[in-house]
């Protein structure tokens, strides 16, 4: 398995468009990107007009071959870099990208003809990375079951809605934190390990494991997952947060 | 503060070792647990990184970067193992 390997890069934005009422998709064209491995990061460097710079991780919506660099950032309230990219930065603007990153949050093809399926599971935009995956995988000659689950807070949360929802390869399972679609006869309410257990591939099946979402997210479900019974090196996560 | 994992420094790492190195194996130098450095606790601030052995809490690396330099301690890792470079360099 040979993956990207990672250098700096300059970036012209090509399009923004909201990607829910707090967060927005960003396309950048990177003439010298090598591609996207799904699930992999980039740390975006901005440099202000007197010299400072903020550098700041979001993950990577492409995947596969090609120059076109497509992030979905949420806006972190009180932030430093999101609120600008989400609210002020513009088509044609210049930033500066350091990737690929992330080798060990990965997914690629498997050339197993019987595969281990695959289970996905986001905490809010944590979702990034592996409907980067999901969309791979739905290109790929790689027969493995996929399977997400993607806990988010309301309807109008979802991030990749259509995307999502055109997924053939992929079964997808949404749970509402905060509030529930109309005639969905789940509460809204946090995630439960019950939940967990019926919505994702049991350990018998040995799935290869992807959590991303927020610490508390990541951790709660790590926990349950290994409880259950899964296989610690099986699990991959990768946590958010923090600085904004 | 909330702390993440190593694949948060991932970029700050990559600058260091000219790659990404999110799947190096490190030894922790005070109670010798093995981890991929993805899954190792991770302090990000705007001064800088420090990253710690899940089980045990040790430090096992300070990176801090400035206008003018980067300052690395790694004194908390007895090792580190990278897998070679597909490229042979």
């Amino acid at each position: 398995m040979t993956l990207r390997r990672t250098a700096w890069h300059r970036a012209t934005v090509v399009s923004v468009a909201a990607e829910t009422a707090t967060a927005r998709r960003i396309e950048l064209e990177v003439p010298t990107w090598p591609g996207n491995d799904a699930g992999s990061h980039v740390d975006i460097r901005l440099t202000a007009p007197d010299g400072y710079q903020a550098t700041r991780s979001y993950s990577v919506a492409s995947s596969g071959p090609g120059t076109r660099l497509v992030l979905a950032v949420d806006e972190v309230a009180d932030g430093e870099v999101s609120p600008f990219l989400v609210r002020v930065l513009a088509v044609g603007d210049p930033v500066e990208v350091h990737g690929p990153l992330g080798r060990f949050f990965v997914w690629t093809p498997s050339a197993d003809p019987d595969p281990a399926p695959v289970q996905l599971v986001a905490g809010g935009s944590g979702v990034v990375p592996l409907y980067a995956m999901a969309a791979a995988h739905e290109r790929s000659d790689d027969g493995s079951e996929f399977r997400l689950l993607y806990s988010v807070r309301t309807p109008d949360d979802v991030f990749f809605r259509r995307e999502l929802a055109a997924l053939r390869r992929t079964r997808v399972d949404l749970v509402h934190t905060r509030s529930a679609p109309e005639g969905d006869r789940r509460p809204p309410r946090r995630l439960v390990r019950e939940e967990l257990d019926r919505l994702t591939l049991g350990p018998a099946l040995a799935p290869r494991i992807f959590v991303c979402g927020s610490t508390p997210f990541v951790e709660t479900v790590s926990r349950w997952l290994l409880e259950a019974g899964h296989a610690p090196a099986a699990v991959r996560t990768e946590r958010f947060g923090g600085s904004a | 503060m909330t702390h993440l994992d190593g694949n948060a420094c991932a970029g700050a790492l990559s600058d260091l070792f000219g790659d990404d190195v999110t799947l190096a194996l490190g030894r922790c130098a005070g109670c010798g647990h093995d981890a991929v450095l993805a899954e190792v606790v991770a302090y990000v601030t705007a001064m800088g990184t420090v990253l710690r052995c899940a089980p045990c809490q040790a430090v096992l690396a300070v990176l801090v970067t400035t206008a003018s330099e980067r300052v690395v301690d790694l004194t908390g890792l007895s090792s580190l193992r990278l897998a070679a470079p597909a490229d042979g360099g």
